[in-house]
């Protein structure tokens, strides 16, 4: 048989993977664990097409005064397929509990008209400090408190402290969302002892509750590493945004996401100090330079 | 003439107008924006009947690409 006429290989799956749920947030089930925002892209065209390889189906975006007379103004609604995704209102810069109250309502209330089902939740981000944008914890549980009693699903940006994200969960947010580093610092998992110690708080008794990393993604081993601790989904922006090739990082992210929840699940092997050979020590045909001692190897 | 602050600036109007006169002076469809008067979110509802009056502060926002 020549070549030509060769049949071509087929792999043949011998398992099923077992199906990951999707991550539920309140009231809302995402297909994909990676939400990714919609900001500092070069066109709107970069963005739909970035957001498109990242397979995310949620969307942050943000409240922001309309410039009324500008007829040549693109809008971001008419990027964004919004049969196709969920939006996620944020009130990103804001510096208080009162103006994160009012974006927080003034997002819910142009999702409303929209028809689209992120009417009823927003992506809380009050802000502490201009040069590093970590967040203000007073007026971040301030705004949280009053926004779950006004009937939002709160997913609530906030440090690594893990005393402020128990409390965040305490006051009713669908999600504490800490950050990795500081928001478009691309410096990635700076404290991975605390997002440990948050997870292990946050999902005490109760293991679906859902902790997003948001903020600090620098490239998608960032994004592997989060999933890898835990961590039930990852917000991201910058990280594609503003990477060489936006859409090309927004597919890595996408498969850094899967593999690194699928890691996740599978259940990564303990580190150990000395090494663990892979083949077999039975029937080798070399010798061994300092005896016994190696002999216990697997 | 009335004076009302929109987005900051301040503008005067010829006559007091409901919030859907307002917005039907600029070129975006009105279902991206949302309004505030003095604060308060004015549901697009009520856009047909709440007048935009002397003094008022006004907002109208928008959605725009955000992280």
């Amino acid at each position: 048989m020549s070549p030509a006429n060769a049949p071509s290989p087929q792999i043949v799956p011998t398992s099923n993977l077992p199906i990951d749920p999707p991550l539920q947030v309140g009231g809302h089930a995402l297909a994909s664990r990676l939400i990714v925002g919609t900001g500092r892209y070069e066109t709107m065209e970069e963005m739909r097409d970035s957001i498109d390889h990242s397979g995310a189906t949620c969307v942050t975006v943000a409240v922001r005064r309309e410039k009324l007379y500008s007829p040549s103004g693109q809008n971001i609604l008419d990027f964004l397929d919004l049969d196709r995704y969920t939006l996620l209102p944020n009130t990103a810069g804001c510096y208080n509990a009162t103006d994160a109250i009012r974006a927080a309502k003034l997002g819910r209330e142009i999702l409303r008209t929209l028809g689209n089902p992120g009417a009823d939740w927003v992506k809380l981000e009050v802000l502490g400090d201009c040069k590093t944008l970590l967040p203000d914890p007073v007026e971040t549980l301030a705004a949280c408190r009053e926004l779950v009693a006004d009937g939002f699903s709160v997913l609530c940006y906030t440090s690594d402290d893990p005393v402020i994200a128990k409390r965040l969960k305490d006051l009713g947010a669908a999600s504490v969302m800490p950050a990795g580093s500081p928001i478009g610092s691309g410096q990635g998992l700076l404290n991975q002892n605390n997002l440990r110690i948050i997870l292990e708080y946050l999902k005490q008794d109760d293991p679906d509750y859902p902790v997003i990393i948001d903020a600090g993604v620098g490239t998608a081993s960032d994004v592997s590493q989060a999933f890898e601790l835990g961590a039930d989904g990852v917000l991201l922006n910058t990280a594609i945004a503003h990477a060489r090739d936006p859409v090309l990082m927004g597919s890595a992210m996408k498969h850094a996401a899967i593999a690194g929840r699928q890691a996740y699940l599978a259940g990564r092997i303990p580190k150990r100090l000395y090494g663990t050979a892979s083949s077999p020590v039975e029937g080798v045909i070399s010798t061994r330079p300092y005896g016994a001692a190696s002999r216990s190897a697997k | 003439m009335i004076t009302v602050t929109i987005n900051g600036n301040r503008v005067e109007l010829q006559q007091p107008m409901t919030i859907r006169e307002l917005l039907e002076t600029t070129h975006v469809p009105p279902n991206y924006l949302a309004v505030e008067i003095n604060a308060d979110v004015v549901p697009r509802e009520n856009h047909v009947v709440q007048m935009v009056n002397d003094g008022d502060c006004v907002e109208v926002v928008t959605l725009v690409g955000g992280g």
